[in-house]
């Protein structure tokens, strides 16, 4: 059966307290997973007392704050912090998002932070994304066409054309969706997951790309495809508004027209 | 939840990740299961409706008289697509739930084959029910 329970060494254990500092005014706990490959420990959580008066408004800040000021081993990825890298999805009060978009005050009480769900871990809030990569390759997310471009410019699409990819080209690749979504759970080493299907689509639905064909036969398969049963967690998680729920039904829609 | 990457129920390869995502490539179908899925389950919304209203409006019924009553043409004819509808969108929403779930490979096959051959034999059975009273 698909394990539905931890492993004996991912059992989680109660961690470390860090208190706030002496006359903090508005304390908030976050609840933090903590691994590290190295110490041979299972996984932990740390609780952190952070003086909301002293910290920014969105729980990256909050992990930067604690980064800086309070433990410096805690480990997770960041850049932009304005919701355009995708380096800091993680699971924060139950939800997968954005820690740069997700404000402290959404969330009711302490703030429990952790990966990504059902992916590898490599330390503490860092995933390991090297398969979900591996699956965006596979579906060749890029242009592909035999025609040449025009010598004189670039390849045209009308206005209709170009406006099928608005929902898709939003995508920053985070993965809230993809391990928001149980079937990528259960099966994620055959099922391409919410993500990469809404990127395969974004080449499907491109009126320049001349390999539509071999795009869709390429996803007709029980598992890379089939394996979306419309949970919608994916579309109700993405923390850009997108509808990758949509984009898969296009896809089953556009190989049953096919047969039909 | 999360688990460690030094979790050991995971097979040693040196493989690329993207050879082993591509494995043995697409199957290149699922979409007649997926559509049938669909077909069988529009049939199926007023077939069964019509089922249940026979079954509130025939009680009291006698032996003899539901006997003749499937004898009839159109309802043996009704009944044996209900049947046959029935059974195929069965079996393919279990292959599903199976393929979904049931691990490792063999557990699986053997699964999607035994509810494949529960569901037929059961729908002969239930034809060869209508055929005799209807033939």
């Amino acid at each position: 059966m698909a394990t539905f329970t931890l492993p004996k060494n991912s059992t989680i254990s109660k961690g470390k307290h860090f208190p706030a500092p002496a006359g903090a005014k508005k304390v908030r706990p976050f609840k933090i997973y903590r691994w590290d490959p190295d110490s041979g420990e299972n996984p932990r959580t740390d609780t952190y007392d952070i003086d909301l008066e002293a910290c920014g408004p969105m729980v990256l800040d909050a992990l930067i704050k604690i980064k800086n000021e309070v433990d410096s081993t805690l480990t997770f990825r960041r850049s932009c912090r304005e919701g355009i890298c995708g380096s800091c999805s993680m699971n924060i009060d139950g939800l997968n998002t954005l820690a740069c978009l997700k404000p402290i005050e959404d969330v009711k009480g302490e703030v429990r932070i952790h990966p990504l769900p059902h992916m590898p871990v490599v330390k503490d809030l860092v995933p390991d994304l090297s398969q979900i990569y591996a699956q965006l390759r596979s579906v060749e997310p890029w242009l592909k066409a035999d025609t040449p471009p025009p010598p004189d410019g670039e390849r045209l699409q009308s206005k209709e054309e170009r406006a099928k990819l608005d929902g898709l080209w939003e995508c920053i690749l985070c993965f809230c969706c993809s391990t928001a979504c149980p079937s990528y759970w259960w099966n994620g080493d055959r099922y391409l997951g919410p993500a990469v299907l809404l990127q395969a689509y974004r080449w499907i639905a491109d009126s320049r790309d001349e390999h539509t064909g071999e795009r869709l036969d390429a996803l007709e398969d029980p598992f890379k495809l089939y394996r979306c049963h419309t949970i919608m967690n994916c579309t109700r998680t993405c923390p850009k508004g997108l509808n990758p729920a949509q984009a898969i039904g296009d896809i089953k829609k556009m190989l049953a027209e096919r047969v039909v | 939840m999360a688990h460690p990457a030094a979790d050991t129920d995971r097979p040693t390869t040196l493989r690329t990740p993207l050879g082993r995502v591509r494995g043995s490539g697409s199957a290149k179908s699922g979409t007649h299961h997926w559509w049938m899925q669909r077909v069988t389950s529009m049939a199926l919304l007023p077939l069964t409706l019509w089922f249940i209203v026979v079954l509130a409006t025939s009680a009291g019924m006698t032996q003899v008289e539901a006997a003749l009553w499937i004898g009839q043409p159109f309802n043996a004819v009704l009944l044996l697509a209900l049947i046959g509808l029935t059974f195929h969108h069965t079996a393919s929403g279990l292959q599903v739930v199976i393929e979904d779930y049931a691990k490792p490979e063999w557990v699986k096959i053997a699964a999607v084959l035994a509810v494949k051959a529960v569901c037929a034999l059961l729908a002969l059975a239930a034809a060869l029910a209508v055929l005799r009273l209807a033939v």
